[in-house]
């Protein structure tokens, strides 16, 4: 009677003790989920920041300019040979400033408006319709549409990520009339009714004593800049078009947050962006100078071409070098070195070296290539050679697994029939091998075309405009690259910032795959 | 000069190879096919004797054909350049080679265009020195490696010893390597600890290198460690759950799915880590830091604010440094999870124990001389990782227990101080190289510890 009974009580007790380490037991397991599932979301957010980012800098807009190429301006008296076109960059921005002036006659008013209109394109951005002409100069005197990007500000308002707006919806325009102080008086009944409404909104988020956010009108090509807003009128100041399509068209406001001293462009540039678009002069095109232009100052003009050769020739440098050594010191260490002191000391060598920070072998690189052997500073052979130097391990350490995956079977079968060693392990071991090595070979150089900080290091991070010809010349790679931009203050290198990423990790995606492609096709079991 | 030693080399290389081969034909067909080699191997016998000496010429001219021209150069300046230091004298030569160079030198004056002219004489004189003695030792070493061959010869054993010479090379350059680093690193050092004392250095608490020549680094080892801890709290606890739950729940699917795309952030460039930590988590964690800010104050717990934030902070380059890490620890402590021995899981499973209490006391501990190695590795890691912190630490030496303050590196004021002018005399380049000596220390002591532990650890189980 008590025995049941305390064996009941002890049951309780030890099913009440399971359910508790059955419980634990599954909050270990949650907590195992929960770390994987932090680190793939923390993937996840680093790679949709940074691709949604590339995205909006993988196309940008350019404006049409149809200018007629006017022999005194292009080719003057005494420069008309192709090089002196070529070179006459101000004469064909002259020629797209007038044509931006004709269009908008008002920006020929005063200095302020000129120069206004003149930052819509890039000096540099006429260079290469320049260099057409100077290969085709029986274009001279003819008319052509020459396109240049616009102003990366600019760019950025058309893509909505420059400054904040809100577009609103107005009521018919009923009348204008002239002022007499200048602008005009718009009045509609309840025209203004949604500005108002989202005036007092805007006016309830902001400190008490900011200023009024701008409003812009727009009717088709006309935009004006409107004041004094109630619901039923306000005061217009016309900044581009015709006053008259106030009346006839559908007019709509925008809504502007920002203070126009505390912005990058003015209401008069968005008024004629607008008016451009609305003629249908710009276009969102594919921002295909990211792979063919090279750095530039300018955000709009800038590319990647230079860093993107500039890395295929330090990779070239590393491959050369790191490749060989690695894998005759591979098959070194596995075939051939006897067990003693110094094998083991190559070992630990080459283990330690795989784990030195790669920033040791940069000064490495600054102290014995550049002032010890007086190497060019920011060459790709230099920083192919520090690179090397890093990657040889990895390659190392690959290659050995590999050669240690082939079976001793296929050594003692040859020399059975009385190869020698050597003849072993290059007729035999080395071609089975060749696959696995291969992609260790190729991970290594994968890891070594994302690295900066040697190369910093060596200096190549200067600017470079120029393609480099050869592994001598001053150049820099994708990585330093993505550095620079990452300094640069303007807010239009943020998104062309990314969209280099994307294209390092393309490249970085293609030898992965290769590697991946190599590992199904040649894979074998023993 | 460069390609055409690299083509005269090819040339040297691939006629003695023919020479040699068709002897050695010849031979063969004399003596009826009684020959210890094959005529190829007779032929890179031959081959070997034209290049190797060539080779040898040819790299001690790189090395030392322009200081060579230098010091000859050097002794024939007017008297009056012995003013000179031999700092100024050296960039006063550079300029010399760029002007020879560029063939552009008119308009410079009359003693430097004498002088970039003499110089142009003098490296004439040491290029075809250096070719006659290439083509000299080459015709010799095709004559001499010629009259060996024999039809009892053992041309191929020799060949075969020089390529198993060069393999041994090749593994050689690990130790060069890691000789050079000791050796730059040391010999920089000790020109800059001739100058600031290696105490000030290692004890002071003030770092103005830039501007001041303040060489206490104190503060940069401080950010150092802070950044690496904050690096190593996210980065520990979510890589072992991460192993733990591959190794031990996870099923074969999710596991075949789940690895790769782990190992996706460690292939992923540093730089772009950096962009990352500096677009996006550094102005979070600087809103998040106001924001705390302001409600201490609204709450009445605090008068002003007590956090820093700073566009840049510490917090953002651990954070962003931490996911970086966490592939590392998970595939480290991966395999030494898997490589506790199945037998200890199912003793602890038959004492009823539950899958978590097997994993807690039983495969855990087994595996903790291996998990300690992993974290050790990926501490060192951390400490030497450069383009996070670059981006998105700051550059203000200071010793402040904010996490949200910018602070600064080792590795930080490594690429601030080397990148820019640089000249090898100034205490602010060779700053760096002690810099970089104390962070090859620390990360050689972690590593080698790491690396013996794991080694003793394999064999336990092996």
């Amino acid at each position: 009677m008590t025995d049941t009974a305390r064996t009941q009580a002890s049951k309780a007790r030890a099913m009440k003790r399971l359910r508790k380490r059955r419980a634990a037991d599954g909050r270990f397991r949650y907590y195992g989920l929960s770390a994987i599932l932090t680190a793939l979301g923390a993937l996840a957010v680093l790679i949709f920041t940074i691709g949604s980012q590339a995205l909006s800098a993988a196309t940008y807009h350019v404006v049409n300019y149809d200018i007629t190429l006017d022999p005194a301006v292009i080719a003057p008296e005494g420069a008309g040979r192709p090089e002196d076109i070529s070179r006459n960059v101000e004469g064909f921005y002259g020629l797209v400033r007038d044509n931006l002036i004709a269009t908008f006659p008002e920006a020929a008013k005063d200095r302020a408006s000129r120069r206004e209109v003149a930052d819509f394109v890039t000096r540099l951005a006429v260079l290469p319709t320049a260099q057409m002409v100077a290969e085709q100069p029986e274009l001279v005197g003819t008319r052509i549409t020459l396109t240049a990007p616009l102003n990366d500000d600019l760019d950025l308002y058309l893509k909505g990520q420059g400054v904040r707006e809100r577009k609103l919806g107005v009521g018919a325009i009923a009348a204008i009339k002239g002022e007499v102080e200048g602008g005009y008086r718009v009045t509609g009944a309840g025209a203004f009714d949604a500005v108002v409404a989202a005036l007092a909104v805007a006016a309830a988020d902001l400190p008490a004593d900011a200023a009024e956010p701008g409003v812009l009108l727009t009717a088709g090509p006309s935009t004006g800049r409107l004041t004094e807003i109630s619901a039923g009128s306000g005061h217009l100041e016309l900044l581009t078009g015709n006053i008259k399509d106030f009346a006839r068209l559908q007019s709509k406001a925008r809504l502007i947050v920002a203070l126009e001293s505390e912005r990058t462009i003015s209401d008069q540039q968005i008024a004629w962006t607008l008016a451009l678009k609305d003629m249908g002069r710009i276009e969102r095109v594919p921002r295909k100078t990211l792979l063919t232009n090279s750095d530039s100052t300018y955000p709009e003009l800038a590319g990647g071409l230079a860093a993107i050769v500039g890395s295929l020739l330090t990779m070239l440098v590393t491959a050369l070098v790191a490749m060989p050594i690695g894998i005759f010191a591979a098959v070194y260490l596995e075939e051939f070195a006897p067990k003693n002191r110094v094998t083991e000391f190559i070992e630990v060598n080459i283990n330690n070296l795989a784990a030195v920070p790669s920033i040791v072998f940069g000064l490495l690189g600054a102290a014995l290539y550049i002032n010890f052997l007086g190497m060019p500073r920011s060459a790709p052979l230099v920083g192919g050679l520090v690179l090397a130097l890093m990657t040889f391990p990895v390659v190392i350490i690959a290659s050995r697994a590999a050669l240690k995956a082939v079976p001793p079977s296929v050594r003692s079968g040859a020399l059975a029939v009385g190869a020698s060693q050597m003849q072993t392990v290059f007729h035999h071991v080395v071609p089975l091998a060749a696959p696995g090595i291969l992609t260790g070979a190729i991970l290594g150089m994968a890891r070594a075309l994302g690295e900066s900080a040697p190369l910093l290091l060596i200096g190549m991070v200067a600017f470079v405009g120029d393609v480099p010809r050869s592994p001598t010349d001053e150049s820099t790679v994708m990585p330093v690259l993505i550095f620079s931009w990452s300094n640069n203050a303007e807010r239009a290198w943020e998104p062309l910032t990314s969209a280099m990423i994307i294209v390092l990790l393309a490249f970085l995606l293609l030898m992965n795959g290769l590697v991946v492609f190599l590992r199904r096709k040649y894979e074998r079991r023993w | 000069m460069d390609w055409l030693l690299i083509a005269l080399i090819a040339v040297f290389g691939s006629s003695a190879f023919f020479l040699g081969r068709m002897r050695a034909e010849r031979l063969l067909m004399s003596t009826a096919g009684r020959m210890h080699s094959r005529p190829n191997y007779h032929g890179y016998y031959v081959a070997m004797w034209a290049t190797v000496p060539v080779l040898a010429i040819a790299l001690s001219y790189a090395v030392f054909g322009e200081m060579l021209t230098r010091g000859q150069l050097a002794r024939e300046l007017p008297s009056s350049f012995s003013r000179l230091s031999p700092a100024e004298l050296q960039s006063y030569l550079d300029s010399v080679r760029l002007a020879a160079g560029s063939a552009a030198s008119a308009g410079a004056d009359r003693v430097f265009e004498a002088i970039t002219n003499r110089y142009l004489e003098l490296r004439g004189l040491v290029n075809a020195g250096t070719l006659v003695i290439l083509g000299l030792v080459a015709a010799f070493g095709i004559v001499w490696g010629q009259s060996r061959l024999k039809s009892d010869f053992r041309a191929r054993a020799l060949v075969e010893n020089g390529m198993e010479l060069v393999l041994f090379l090749c593994a050689g350059v690990a130790i060069a390597t890691t000789a050079g680093i000791v050796l730059s690193l040391l010999y920089e050092s000790l020109q800059f600890f001739q100058k600031v004392s290696a105490w000030d250095f290692l004890t002071g608490t003030r770092w103005n290198a830039q501007t001041e020549a303040e060489f206490g680094a104190l503060p940069l080892f401080f950010g150092t460690f802070m950044i690496a801890l904050i690096a190593m709290l996210v980065a520990a606890p979510i890589g072992l759950f991460s192993a733990i739950f591959l190794s031990e729940y996870a099923s074969q699917t999710a596991r075949a799915w789940i690895k790769p795309i782990l190992e996706i952030l460690a292939g992923i460039p540093t730089v772009v880590y950096g962009f990352f930590a500096l677009l996006v988590v550094a102005p979070g964690i600087r809103s998040a830091a106001i924001w705390i800010n302001e409600t201490a104050i609204q709450l009445g717990l605090a008068s002003e604010p007590i956090l820093a934030a700073q566009p840049t902070s510490a917090l953002a380059a651990g954070l962003v440094m931490g996911i970086m890490i966490i592939p590392f620890v998970s595939s480290l402590s991966d395999d030494v999870i898997n490589a506790v021995p199945q037998t200890l899981r199912d003793a602890a499973f038959a004492l009823g124990a539950t899958k978590s209490e097997t994993v807690q006391q039983v495969v855990v501990p087994a595996a903790l001389p291996g998990i300690i190695a992993a974290l050790l590795l990926a501490v060192s890691r951390a400490i030497g990782e450069t383009m996070i912190v670059v981006m998105a630490a700051g550059k203000s030496a200071r010793i402040s227990m904010d996490p949200t303050s910018d602070l600064t590196t080792i590795t930080v004021q490594i690429v601030s101080l080397m990148t820019g002018e640089t000249g090898f005399d100034d205490p602010k380049t060779l700053s760096a190289f002690a810099l970089g000596l104390v962070l090859f220390t620390v990360t050689l002591a972690f590593n080698v510890v790491a690396l013996r532990v794991v080694k003793k650890y394999r064999e336990k189980y092996d």
